[in-house]
């Protein structure tokens, strides 16, 4: 289990004399909680892509190698992040916004792959990646630097800034709706509205595109902008037990994976729901289920506690800032990890339609763990050196 | 120590707290709406989640058991097993498609040289609407596409699942009848589970294998569930993809036993086909549509042959039967194959019921030492009823009355009885003596044999007729009023007639007249038997009064023979006579194929080798020709057999039925045909001193058991 942690042992040594100040005042619980959640996420990855017959139960498996490796360079990148100071970042916010909109523009050329029915991947000899993740990165720097500093000694944004932040998400968000990409489309609608909602922009325009953004939402049901199988995803979110074999499928199977797990779970590498393969996509998508299963309703549970410690901590961060950029940093973050873990959990309960999202430092899968460790890196900048709460 | 913020322009401002704090608030119901479901998915429902993995991916593959074979006493196989390669569908899958299947049904239908209109066809669902060929099962089952398919073709197949997706091939055990149609219709046949039947029987339905057959007619539908056996179980750990990852239980399958019958291959294909010869014989001056010989064991009632004609070959069952061959098995012109003359047709026994009217005089009062009149015709209640060509014999006795056959004798039993009961009003309880008798022989009643369908003939009495009157009244009393207008336009007199009847019918119609019981005591009118009734009753008589119910199945032995269960003979009753009266109707049947009505039959039948008892009977029915008659059992001094002949429309009864049971005694003795009717003089074994192989040696019944070795093989019991 120390593959992956670099903390605070070598970590610290990277980081450099000039933050180790700074290190010390990191937010030991966020970090423990991410850490703890991590930990479960690699057990949970090995798991889940433990050979389907059951041969060699207890073999280290390629994926969670790689899910370790992904891990150990995304922590490095985390506490580097960490470390500088997050106002030097925002000179940066233009360019890591610009970069991720380019990549996203590069998957739609003949650089980019199809996988999963989504045109979402750019593979570079053997090495690929997920430009959507890193935009989310992108994304909430973008936003927080042009609706956390008003122009013209403004104290708050007003229409025009918002206009202009309408601009920076429709960007993206139009080219990650090309993929398609459904569940990455709602996670930057999501970060806009929480950004938007909490920079003190006109009520207007806040209620404006909050209102906007839950009729985006019945539009797309009722035009039927979704793609088919979208559609019955939703439909059958109604009653999943309906259409086992069809759209229902992946629900049915991870409510039995979740259900049958019990109060105490059957124990870590013991989910014949799991191991016999019944969910798909069970070390991305749907890994809860596995956590469902295999650790009952005490490992899950745990899960879910960790992960509203999570939040909980990155919202006290941002309610502890004076200044509206790290605090709308903090929050688009926030609002990031929230709304993903809320569907991804969500998904394998059976509450929310079936949606291709990760679930935030547990899920494997390469880019997204940076992503999302990078993105944590910056509220633990922020925490460390904005903490007016103490 | 905060530094200053970088830029100056904002001047450190306290920031609002409100909207954090109700984002904190949302964030925190919102996980605890996924703590709260979470919970409520793993514990108060986790039973039912946990139940539902465990249906998921344990997969039950039940495993068929083989059906146990059906032998003949001695051991040689009247059905068996042969495997077959048999193609099937998944109908839901199949039907599922976006095309109904179409285009897999159409890659199939190249691989296996079958016009795709066929396999369409094959793939329905039978229905009211739906003619054969048409699925008759369950489409919970595969659907059989294709039966005896070449094994590259099925292999072809097999390699390619992706290509014929919802198609299976498999072997799979199919029923084969060494004898053909011999015995069809004992020996029934099987047939695709219903839904109905699934639904009805707990253990088809535990143990469904999804090609499962299930007996539909004779033995196969009566001893279905011991010669079905136990299907084996063996639950699979399955992952998504139905790989198999572990073996959880196994449950090897019990192999079905086997039945040994009384039947004896050799007699049952004398039976069949002297009775199918004699039928041929009588016509064309009779129709004989249909005929049936039933050969008993008098010791046990044990039934040694029991022949139907016209019958058919089971195996047209298999594979699904097709529409024509199915309507031709059920139309009139085709004889109802299906139907077992011997158990399931019932016709007037005619004079081969005056055993029964005998034994009912003699227990009431009529001394068997006595003398009676046999005039040519006697004239009751105005009417006259005669002898058969109005023959007189002058003062006879008993024996001689069943001899000669004489009706007369007989008709005055009946109406004395009739008016010793009260005549047309009785007062209080009448006895109907005859019509007792007649059920103390077993008449009237199913007798109980190890085939389904039986019919229970009719023995009417004053009862029946009131009954009888009550259901038809409404019918006959309207009539009465409105005449046959139909009739009336081609033929006035006629209708006039029927007019009358029926006004007759509803007045009077309950009234037991002196007519019917007239008829009655020489087995007319509306008494109806079955063949295994009669052979049954005249068995009886033969074995000293002691009344079996017949039974085809002798014992059950396990496929590996290590379980031996036999089948006991059941008594059903006795025949409510004296042993006197017994000895004296012995004695009067033994003289009857030698001096009798059946003399001519059996002229030159080696009589001192085995004596024959028996009595001939024509019957009569209004409309229809003469059924002929012949019941008998032998040897007279130490009885074995009872075999009972009869020919519907077939003429006399010592023309037609009898000369066919003599083939049957000729048979089972091994005494050539001779005689009676010429034999073929280019048969050289009949002219070496008048006995070829007997089916039965020693004239007996097989005693004893065929034996199943271990390894499954049977050794044929010999004499």
């Amino acid at each position: 289990m120390s593959t992956h942690v670099g903390l605070p042992g070598p970590s610290r040594a990277r980081i450099g004399r000039s933050a180790a100040g700074a290190a010390r005042r990191l937010d030991r619980t966020l970090i423990g909680a991410v850490l703890a959640l991590c930990v479960i996420g690699s057990l949970l990855v090995w798991s889940a892509t433990l050979p389907g017959d059951g041969s060699g139960p207890l073999e280290a498996t390629g994926h969670v190698r790689r899910h370790l490796a992904h891990l150990a360079v995304a922590w490095v990148l985390c506490l580097a992040v960490a470390s500088v100071d997050y106002r030097s970042v925002r000179a940066y916010a233009h360019l890591v916004y610009g970069a991720t909109v380019i990549a996203l523009i590069l998957v739609l050329t003949p650089l980019g792959a199809v996988i999963n029915g989504s045109r979402g991947w750019i593979v570079i000899g053997g090495f690929q990646f997920q430009p959507s993740e890193l935009a989310k990165v992108g994304l909430v720097l973008m936003l927080a630097t042009l609706l956390g500093e008003p122009r013209d000694g403004e104290t708050k944004p007003m229409t025009r800034d918002v206009l202009y932040a309408l601009l920076v998400l429709a960007l993206p968000l139009t080219l990650v709706l090309l993929q398609p990409d459904l569940g990455t489309t709602l996670v930057f609608g999501v970060i806009f509205l929480g950004v938007l909602t909490m920079s003190g922009a006109p009520i207007v325009w806040v209620a404006g595109m909050l209102a906007c953004g839950v009729a985006a939402g019945f539009a797309v049901w009722w035009f039927d902008l979704l793609e088919p199988y979208q559609l019955d995803r939703l439909a059958t979110l109604v009653d999943p037990a309906a259409d086992p074999q069809g759209a229902g499928y992946n629900s049915a199977q991870a409510l039995i994976a979740v259900g049958s797990g019990g109060f105490d779970g059957t124990g870590l590498f013991q989910g014949e729901q799991t191991h016999g393969r019944f969910v798909p996509e069970q070390h991305t998508d749907f890994i809860f289920t596995v956590a469902g299963e295999e650790l009952g309703f005490v490992g899950a549970g745990a899960m879910v506690a960790l992960f509203t410690v999570v939040f909980w901590r990155i919202l006290r961060i941002a309610q502890g800032c004076d200044q509206p950029y790290p605090r709308l940093l903090c929050v688009g973050v926030a609002a990031w990890f929230a709304f993903q873990s809320f569907i991804n959990i969500g998904m394998g309960l059976g509450i929310v339609p079936v949606t291709g999202l990760p679930l935030p430092f547990v899920s494997y899968g390469g880019t997204a763990i940076v992503a999302n460790l990078v993105a944590l890196g910056l509220v633990l900048a922020v925490s460390s050196r904005d903490r007016g709460f103490e | 120590m905060r530094r200053p913020p970088v830029d100056p322009s904002q001047p450190g401002r306290k920031l609002g707290t409100t909207g954090i704090v109700l984002v904190q608030i949302l964030v925190v119901a919102l996980f605890a709406l996924l703590g709260v479901r979470l919970w409520y998915l793993q514990v108060p429902r986790g039973e039912h989640y946990r139940e539902l993995a465990v249906s998921n991916h344990h997969q039950r593959l039940v495993v068929p058991a083989t059906r146990g074979q059906i032998l003949d006493a001695r051991g040689r196989p009247l059905v068996s097993n042969r495997t077959e390669l048999v193609v099937s569908a998944d109908y839901h899958e199949l039907t599922g498609m976006d095309d109904g299947g179409e285009a897999v049904l159409s890659d199939l239908s190249e691989v296996l040289d079958v016009p795709l209109e066929e396999l369409q066809q094959r793939m329905r669902l039978c229905g009211p609407d739906v003619q054969r060929p048409c699925w008759p099962g369950s489409p919970y089952q595969p659907v059989t596409l294709a039966e005896g398919v070449d094994a590259p073709v099925a292999l072809h197949i097999m390699e390619r699942a992706d290509e014929f997706p919802g198609i299976t091939a498999q072997a799979h055990a199919i029923r084969e009848y060494p004898g053909g149609a011999l015995a069809g219709q004992v020996l029934g046949y099987l047939q695709p589970v219903t839904q109905e039947e699934l639904e009805a029987r707990e253990d088809l339905r535990t143990q469904f294998t999804g090609i499962d057959h299930v007996g539909r007619d004779g033995l196969e539908k009566v001893y279905d569930s011991r010669l079905r056996g136990t299907a084996g179980l063996r639950t699979l750990g399955v992952n998504n993809h139905g790989q198999v990852m572990e073996v959880i239980s196994d449950r090897p399958p019990e192999p079905g036993m086997h039945l040994v019958t009384h039947l004896d291959l050799e007699v049952q294909r004398i039976a069949e086909e002297a009775l199918a010869r004699g039928m041929a014989a009588a016509r064309p001056r009779y129709k004989a549509d249909a005929g049936a010989a039933v050969v008993l064991d008098v010791r046990t009632g044990g039934v040694v042959a029991l022949a139907s004609v016209p019958t058919y070959d089971p195996s047209v069952w298999q594979g699904g039967i097709d529409q024509e061959t199915f309507d031709e098995m059920l139309s009139e012109e085709a004889g109802e194959p299906l139907l077992s003359r011997a158990i399931q047709g019932q016709y007037p026994p005619g004079s081969t019921f005056k055993v029964s009217s005998l034994s009912a005089a003699a227990e009431n009062g009529y001394s068997l030492r006595s003398t009676y009149a046999c005039p040519g015709s006697v004239n009751i209640g105005g009417q006259s009823f005669s002898n058969y060509a109005g023959q007189g014999h002058g003062s006879i006795t008993l024996h001689r009355a069943i001899v000669v056959s004489c009706n007369t004798v007989f008709y005055n039993f009946g109406y004395q009885m009739w008016l010793s009961d009260g005549g047309l009003h009785p007062e209080g309880e009448p006895e109907e003596a005859m019509a007792n008798m007649a059920r103390g022989y077993g008449f009237g009643s199913p007798t109980g044999i190890d085939l389904p369908y039986e019919t229970s003939g009719r023995i009417p009495d004053r009862e029946w007729k009131r009954t009888f009157w009550e259901a038809t009244r409404e019918t006959n009393c309207h009539r009465a009023e409105h005449g046959y207008p139909d009739v009336a336009e081609t033929d006035p007199s006629h209708a006039a007639y029927l007019k009358r009847l029926a006004h007759e019918h509803c007045v009077e119609g309950f009234e037991w007249r002196a007519g019917e019981a007239v008829n009655f005591a020489i087995g007319q009118g509306d008494v109806l038997v079955s063949p295994l009734q009669l052979a049954n009753a005249y068995a009886a008589i033969a074995n000293g009064g002691t009344r079996y119910e017949p039974r085809v199945g002798k014992a059950f032995i396990s496929a590996d023979g290590s379980v031996v269960e036999e089948i006991e003979p059941v008594v059903a009753g006795r025949l409510p006579v004296s042993d006197e009266t017994l000895s004296y109707l012995q004695a009067a049947l033994t003289e009857v194929p030698k001096a009798g009505t059946a003399s001519g039959a059996f002229g030159g039948f080696p009589q001192d080798r085995v004596s024959i008892a028996g009595k001939t009977g024509s019957a009569d029915v209004v409309g229809r020709q003469v059924s002929s008659w012949f019941a008998s059992y032998a040897p007279a001094d130490d009885p074995q057999f009872a075999i009972v002949v009869l020919v519907s429309q077939g003429g006399t009864g010592g023309a037609t039925a009898a000369p066919i049971a003599r083939e049957i005694y000729e048979g089972i003795y091994g005494f050539s045909g001779e005689g009676a009717e010429e034999a073929d003089a280019e048969d050289a074994e009949d002219d070496d001193g008048g006995r070829t192989e007997p089916a039965l040696p020693g004239g007996a019944p097989w005693e004893g058991l065929p034996t199943v070795r271990p390894d499954g093989s049977i050794d044929l019991l010999d004499r």
